[in-house]
């Protein structure tokens, strides 16, 4: 799913570094205060519809009772407890689930980050035969959809090499994701290329090329890919659950999700605890995301976006 | 910067000279040049990277076709078992299944909710966006939360919310579907569009967000100068100015759809009511994992994957991507 989805993120990251700006410049022209009025309101009621179920997560994880009436989704002070996260956590082990998930997202960033500076920069900045095809490769990679491949991967991975059960085997299809080798291209691709000559010429090694000059240059490039790549697998649901039936070795997205199936009705209060369980999953990608929104969405790659 | 030392040789930079690939020299370098490209280093870089792809993406998509021509069975890992080409019959044999061919129905439910959803909500929504002074990352944030947020995570507060008594009910009273939105045949499937398009649309905005910026600043001063109003604006230079980014939106939502499984497997318990939210993803695993018949599973997958490329050929023509 990732790997699909992903080509556009680098589109997606291009959006609004410039447009803040220009966005800023242009803004009231011969708008009239009424039409101004009317897109705060359509934009906060729709903004407000988007955050709801966020907050009643929150407030559903710590009621003692679930309480969907409507009185239910605003804070009452008797009704608050901290049962739900004590009863998730004797259930499925929390901490063990988030080590989990920060292996398997963290192994799929380093491959990420460190096919994409290689490749991005061989397929920019350098000539040599074979670099169409690479280039075709990586789009092909995003288009081909992990689905049709999931049985195939399966049958190789965990019953051919016997990585089920194994972080390694979690991380390998998605340690291609091309959405990294995009957005490092497009950025050397801006690099001018008479540095990368004058560096030639002043006799600097390719190697040292590639470490001296060309990787200082991508490191405005690094957090947006990490915290992009970062959300593919923390979220990622499919592949591991097909790959990891040993429980402590599943991600914490699985082993939610195997809750939510299967043990949730014998306990107390089973929405109290899935709902704490959810925030527990869902906290640090929102965290992450809230620290570094600066970064999601600025960066010049909207090229991306034509293709 | 520094001042070059300029010899005949080495105004053309030749990576051959470098420390990254010893040897070679004199005739010998033009031979490789012409093998290898001007330079060969790049091809040492993306050996790592195009070694994965054959492991983790070309074999298994090859892999993928044998199977669903082949009667394949899972077999103790060594084990020489004979496993016959069959023609057409896996394909045959999920063509011919009515479980199967309802969830490609139900996907085409899907397509149609969600994908005319998505790409009117995340349009008007960016490009109101797109002017906003006040309350900038706020209005952002609030937007994009949903796509970066996990689905197993929200999906538990959606089977809360529209449980029979849950949140939504409540609210809607006696207007309230019965059964419940999700264990009912007719609205399973409808609920399970909004919630994707509830999650998905951040990322959609950002999309259209980034093209917006594309779109000329001097046509919206010429049409005010000809007395167009806002509403006509939108609909002559705004919708046409971002088509290539509706072609890939388009592209991508059908993606989505046809890779629906998450939502499915745990909003509606595996595909329920009755299979009324079924998707084909689904039934591959459930075929080809827990009931053993990875050949179905792989026809599945082999069908799924070009009736994608149809539509997306189709939106293409229909929405005219290449000529911008």
């Amino acid at each position: 799913m990732s790997t699909t989805q992903n080509p556009s993120a680098d589109a997606a990251t291009g959006s609004v570094k410039t447009g803040s700006r220009r966005s800023r410049a242009r803004k009231v022209d011969g708008m009239s205060r009424g039409q101004n009025i009317l897109r705060y309101v359509v934009l906060f009621v729709g903004a407000l519809i988007f955050l709801f179920p966020f907050y009643y997560m929150v407030i559903g994880s710590l009621q003692t009772e679930p309480d969907s009436t409507i009185a239910g989704a605003f804070p009452n002070p008797a009704n608050i407890t901290g049962e739900n996260y004590v009863a998730i956590n004797s259930r499925i082990d929390l901490l063990q689930g988030l080590v989990n998930s920060g292996i398997f997202a963290g192994g799929v960033i380093l491959c990420t980050v460190v096919f994409g500076v290689l490749v991005g920069y061989a397929l920019a900045q350098l000539e040599w035969r074979g670099r169409g095809v690479t280039f075709a490769l990586v789009l092909l990679v995003q288009v081909v959809p992990f689905q049709l491949l999931m049985i195939p991967l399966y049958v190789m991975i965990a019953r051919d090499y016997g990585l089920a059960d194994n972080y390694l085997g979690m991380i390998l299809p998605f340690a291609i994701n091309s959405t990294a080798v995009l957005i490092f291209r497009q950025y050397f691709l801006q690099v001018p290329r008479a540095l990368f000559d004058a560096a030639r010429i002043d006799g600097a090694g390719e190697l040292k090329i590639l470490r001296s000059i060309a990787l200082p240059l991508v490191r405005p490039a690094l957090l947006t890919v990490v915290l992009l790549t970062f959300i593919g697998p923390w979220n990622e649901f499919l592949w591991p659950f097909l790959i990891t039936k040993e429980a402590s070795l599943q991600p914490l997205a699985v082993s939610l999700a195997n809750y939510l199936t299967n043990v949730a009705a014998t306990a107390a209060n089973p929405f109290g605890a899935i709902l704490a369980g959810a925030c527990v999953l869902a906290a640090p990608a929102v965290v992450l995301f809230i620290l570094f929104q600066r970064h999601f969405v600025s960066s010049d790659i909207g090229s991306g976006v034509k293709g | 910067m520094s001042t070059p030392t300029v010899s005949s040789g080495s105004v053309t930079p030749n990576p051959a000279t470098g420390p990254a690939r010893p040897g070679g020299g004199g005739p010998r370098r033009s031979v490789r040049r012409r093998w290898l490209g001007k330079n060969p280093l790049g091809l040492v870089l993306s050996a790592p990277y195009l070694a994965f792809v054959l492991l983790v993406f070309a074999y298994p998509l090859v892999f993928a076709f044998y199977m669903s021509f082949h009667d394949y069975f899972f077999a103790a890992p060594g084990a020489v078992v004979d496993r016959p080409f069959v023609g057409l019959a896996n394909f045959q044999e999920v063509l011919s299944d009515p479980a199967i061919i309802r969830s490609f129905g139900n996907v085409g439910i899907f397509l149609l909710i969600n994908v005319p959803l998505t790409v009117i909500l995340s349009l008007v929504l960016a490009t109101a966006l797109n002017k906003v002074v006040h309350a900038r990352t706020f209005l952002r944030v609030a937007f994009y939360v949903p796509y970066v947020t996990a689905s197993v995570a929200v999906v538990g507060v959606w089977i809360f919310l529209f449980s029979g008594n849950g949140l939504v009910n409540q609210i809607l009273g006696p207007l309230a579907p019965d059964p419940a939105w999700l264990i009912n045949e007719q609205w399973a499937m409808p609920t399970i569009a909004i919630f994707v398009t509830w999650k998905g649309l951040g990322f959609f905005i950002l999309l259209y967000l980034a093209a917006l910026q594309n779109v000329s600043e001097e046509l919206y001063e010429a049409a005010a100068t000809d007395g167009a109003g806002k509403i006509r604006m939108f609909f002559s230079i705004t919708v046409p100015g971002v088509r290539p980014a509706t072609v890939l939106v388009l592209l991508l939502a059908t993606v989505t759809g046809a890779n629906l499984f998450t939502e499915p497997y745990l909003l509606t318990g595996g595909g329920g009511p009755n299979g009324a939210s079924s998707s084909p993803v689904l039934l591959m695993y459930q075929r080809g994992i827990e009931q053993g018949a990875p050949d179905i599973a792989a026809a599945i997958g082999v069908i799924l994957v070009i009736g994608v490329l149809i539509l997306a050929f189709i939106q293409r023509k229909l929405a005219g991507g290449d000529d911008s």
